[in-house]
């Protein structure tokens, strides 16, 4: 006889699911638990000057959930004491928080290789116009969310202008070194504009490549596929447009066991803006703590202890393990 | 009883019930065709919603829409081919024509 399987509820915040997640991986004999701690994602605040539909984080200009800098030199000291090798800063636009130049300069000092999500057009807000030639001072890696090379599905997702205004930010980008194959890292993300999956990213990369040069003469370096986590804004979305049970039951239907072990959170400890931490930002955003036994802050943090956790999970972790997987990083499997 | 309802495409497994073994060759045939091959997936999914127009399942345009998308094509890419299967099918249209001039000569003087 098929054993029933509990169907995880929909909340407010939390979408539901034909089956739950730690299930699912039962079926497959599988157990998610950490494997280390390479990365400190931290995410500096809410706010952002776009308010992409999408959103995972409910960023926008109105927020003022922003990082201290108090907070951000609990974030250094760890990163010097336990000389963690990444750090990946994300928001919001990180940029607009007053301790995001320190933070990225005091991270390379220690060594550390920064990531930053950086949206593009945030570099065209007043006090902002010198950020290619600041990323390109302290070698950091670029990360920005460009979701078609088109732009009517482009400002579908992220607002009216935000096009065209990216690709006068990739121009900039591309002038001072970044994308161009001298070593200042440019990578694009890629996210779908609506209710389906990612392609394949090498397929899809290689599209954006071709057009990105034919169309605008801009270059990057490597696209990442990223899938819409069914949470915050676009959760909001999918219950509006009448697709969350759809989205959920193909996210699903195209769970890849071969994705588990490459999960973003089996090297990754996220930080929110008061310091708290969690096993990812999407975790961060549905207020999943981390283990309960373990520190909760970043000032207690010893990536020792956290190195074989076990991983809080929902229902919104399909989105991670949906086909070739998801991460920060793109696709997985 | 109503008919095409959209639940339906999710429950396509639903037609095994009865001769299990004819619809696993059926499916084994079908994803075999999906598969990259000297076609890639994306040029598959665009013939797959071309073809949905002209036998105009709904089933099927609901599918290759999703298919295309998640292939990486866009809206552009599918419209074009949902204009050159139309274009086909309104050539194969116009073309029996000429079975109407046929026929209305034959008896004509």
């Amino acid at each position: 006889m098929t054993q029933e399987l509990p169907v995880v509820q929909s909340s407010r915040r939390e979408v539901s699911a034909p089956i739950a997640f730690e299930h699912k991986l039962a079926q497959h004999n599988l157990t998610l638990r950490a494997a280390g701690v390479e990365t400190l994602q931290v995410n500096v605040g809410k706010l952002c000057n776009q308010v992409c539909k999408h959103c995972h984080v409910d960023a926008g200009p109105k927020r003022t959930e922003v990082m201290t800098g108090e907070t951000a030199e609990q974030v250094l000291t760890a990163l010097r004491r336990f000389r963690i090798p990444v750090l990946d800063i994300t928001g919001g636009a990180p940029e607009l928080n007053p301790s995001f130049r320190h933070l990225v300069a005091e991270a390379r000092a220690v060594g550390a290789r920064v990531m930053v999500r950086h949206n593009l057009t945030v570099m065209f807000e007043p006090g902002q116009e010198d950020l290619p030639e600041f990323f390109r001072e302290h070698g950091v890696e670029v990360v920005s969310s460009l979701p078609y090379f088109l732009e009517q599905q482009t400002d579908a997702q992220r607002g009216h202008g935000v096009f065209e205004k990216s690709i006068a930010a990739l121009r900039r980008l591309n002038a001072v070194g970044y994308g161009v194959g001298d070593g200042l890292i440019l990578n694009l993300v890629y996210n779908p504009v609506g209710a389906f999956l990612p392609p394949a990213q090498s397929l899809i990369e290689t599209d954006f490549k071709r057009e990105l040069l034919a169309r605008h003469g801009v270059t990057f370096d490597h696209l990442y596929t990223i899938t819409n986590m069914p949470i915050r804004r676009f959760l909001d979305y999918l219950r509006r447009s009448g697709n969350e049970e759809r989205y959920m039951q193909k996210l699903v239907a195209a769970f890849n066991p071969g994705t588990v072990a490459g999960l973003m959170c089996r090297t990754l400890v996220s930080v929110d803006w008061t310091g708290r931490l969690y096993d990812c930002d999407f975790n961060q955003m549905l207020d999943l703590g981390i283990d309960s036994s373990l520190p909760q802050t970043i000032a207690d943090f010893d990536p020792a202890l956290f190195a074989v956790r076990p991983i809080i999970t929902g229902a919104h972790c399909f989105g991670c393990t949906a086909g070739a997987g998801s991460s920060c990083g793109g696709a997985v499997a | 009883m109503a008919y095409y309802e959209e639940e339906h495409l999710g429950h396509f497994a639903d037609m095994g019930q009865h001769r299990p073994d004819l619809f696993q060759k059926f499916m084994a045939w079908y994803q075999a065709c999906q598969e990259d091959g000297a076609l890639s997936r994306r040029e598959k999914a665009l013939i797959g919603l071309a073809v949905a127009h002209v036998i105009q399942c709904p089933y099927c345009i609901d599918a290759y829409s999703q298919s295309c998308l998640e292939s990486g094509s866009n809206m552009e890419q599918m419209t074009e081919a949902i204009h050159m299967a139309s274009a086909i099918r309104g050539g194969a249209a116009l073309i029996h024509g000429l079975q109407a001039h046929q026929s209305v000569n034959k008896v004509s003087m």
